[in-house]
């Protein structure tokens, strides 16, 4: 009697133990579906332009541990911690050019007190034989011009940006091209040079225009990428990656098939007569 | 005579941290910099978060070495005084949800599910979802949606619209689940409990003194970790324990008490 009872005891604790491990699997799928679908959500790239020496946006998101060190060293106030209402990566680092851009401090203070290296001074180094930072290697984004909303793309004098660029006639220059409409005078037009932009945001901040003109996007979305298969011809660098290509053209395929498709195709020739 | 002495002096602590970060940001004072995920202590060392950092490391990103350590120097520190002392002494959330249960007890407001009715190992469940979810989507995941951060953040930098986080706790302590948020879903109270299990600050329990007069079990938000009262002598063991000192205050008759025990 007594072992029988046992037994009814071991059984309900066995089925216990599966309701519980069931019921503990439930928690975590519900929990983990909606959690996970909102981090996931959360975690695009996005359109924010983030601190001198950043790690690339998917890294720099894991990495950031968000203490706000970097907001506290910014003397400009130009970087902003992210609230949840911003629909970006809750508590990181950000800053909109339009408003405050960066300055370009050149001491870089907001890089070095980064605790976890989401910020990243030996990026920023020169290579110099003591490392010092250069802050014309930060990379924050790139400068774009729409030129329809530019008004020195309409004939209208303003170098606004040209001006204001800390890296001047380096990272904007400007174009001079006959003015056809008027015959007689000239356009002024600013271009972008993507290997000098830091994208720093005071040609942004200073355009004249109603909504900037000229526009500081993250590097991820303002660049293209050409591919592999293209190489310069014209450049002995880019043309050594031509040196040790296979160039051997694959002719060991059969292509019998095909030909004997065409010359046994006695239907074709009948249709002409 | 209503004895409010630990109550005042958790006060004291979590506004006097709130304050030295909030000096810190606003007034160039350094003693404290940063948050409480991560802060710099006078310039010369950095303390962590040890949850947030150990979601960071699962998401495959390994921080520089101070970090580490600076969550190491917190999870010693709380692991050996008082495991989740942190919950009740230094989360500024805490004084939100104490808050919600004072209101609750001042108005009669009943909220929809008691304190016993959902299970307390809920939270639990949330520090290894933290955890995996870390893992799977490579961003730390409850730091996402932390509120304690959210909250403390809000408070230091002046951003209003993260107090609606904390209305959504309080709300959610008030009328829906009787200390909701830090008895039954916070992953870092649960961290803690799960790390302070051999803690030294415990409150011990004199049997001989209690007059079950049950003033301790109804102010505590942990009431599970009390089931000795009136029973035996000893420690309180559970370490869902926050040390919060409340029992202590409301105790008449002397029956309770701090004890560092090694």
């Amino acid at each position: 009697m007594s072992e029988e009872k046992n037994k009814d005891f071991k059984a309900t604790s066995r089925k216990d133990a599966i309701k519980t491990i069931f019921k503990g699997t439930g928690y975590l799928a519900l929990g983990g579906l909606v959690w996970g679908g909102y981090v996931d959500d959360r975690k695009k790239p996005e359109l924010v332009l983030r601190p001198p020496g950043a790690l690339k946006e998917d890294i720099f998101i894991k990495a950031c541990i968000k203490c706000g060190l970097c907001v506290e060293a910014c003397p400009y106030d130009t970087l902003k911690l992210s609230i949840p209402s911003d629909n970006k990566v809750a508590g990181t680092p950000y800053f909109i050019a339009r408003d405050i851009p960066c300055y370009m401090c050149t001491d870089i203070p907001c890089v070095p007190v980064c605790p976890t290296g989401a910020l990243d001074m030996t990026s920023l180094y020169t290579d110099d034989i003591l490392p010092k930072p250069d802050v014309n290697k930060i990379r924050m984004g790139l400068a774009v011009v729409n030129k329809e909303s530019c008004i020195a793309f309409w004939g209208i004098q303003c170098d606004a940006c040209y001006r204001a660029c800390p890296l001047l006639n380096e990272a904007i220059t400007i174009e001079y091209d006959k003015n056809e409409r008027t015959g007689k005078h000239a356009f002024l037009k600013p271009v972008v040079n993507a290997e000098a932009c830091t994208g720093c945001g005071i040609c942004e901040h200073v355009c004249v225009t109603e909504i900037p003109a000229i526009k500081v996007l993250p590097l991820s979305i303002a660049t293209g990428k050409v591919g592999n298969h293209y190489i310069k011809g014209w450049d002995p660098e880019d043309e050594k990656r031509l040196e040790n290509v296979n160039s051997d053209v694959n002719n060991d395929k059969d292509n019998s098939g095909a030909i004997d498709y065409l010359n046994n195709s006695d239907d074709l020739l009948e249709d002409e007569e | 005579m209503k004895n409010n002495k630990y109550l005042i002096l958790r006060r004291i602590i979590q506004i006097g941290i709130l304050f030295l970060f909030f000096s810190g940001a606003n007034f160039g004072i350094n003693i404290l910099k940063g948050n409480l995920s991560t802060a710099i202590v006078a310039d010369k060392f950095y303390l962590s978060d040890p949850y947030a950092v150990l979601q960071m490391l699962f998401t495959g990103y390994i921080p520089a070495v101070e970090v580490i350590i600076g969550a190491v120097i917190i999870l010693v520190f709380y692991s050996l005084l008082g495991g989740r002392i942190f919950c009740s002494w230094v989360c500024p959330l805490n004084i939100i949800t104490d808050f919600a249960s004072y209101v609750r007890k001042k108005t009669g407001i009943k909220p929809a599910l008691k304190m016993k009715t959902v299970s307390g190992n809920i939270r639990y469940y949330v520090v290894i979802l933290g955890l995996l979810l870390s893992f799977i989507t490579g961003i730390a995941s409850f730091e996402l949606i932390n509120p304690i951060s959210i909250f403390f953040r809000g408070l230091i930098f002046g951003s209003v619209f993260s107090l609606s986080t904390v209305l959504i706790i309080f709300l959610f302590d008030l009328f829906i689940v009787e200390h909701g948020w830090c008895g039954h879903i916070c992953p870092v109270g649960a961290f803690y409990s799960l790390t302070g299990k051999f803690r030294f600050l415990k409150i011990y329990h004199t049997y001989e003194n209690c007059t079950l007069c049950m003033k301790c079990k109804r102010v505590c938000p942990e009431i599970q970790v009390l089931e000795i009262i009136g029973k035996e002598t000893g420690n309180i063991k559970s370490s869902e324990c926050t040390d919060c000192g409340r029992c202590i205050d409301v105790c008449d008759d002397n029956a309770l008490k701090f004890k560092l025990k090694m």
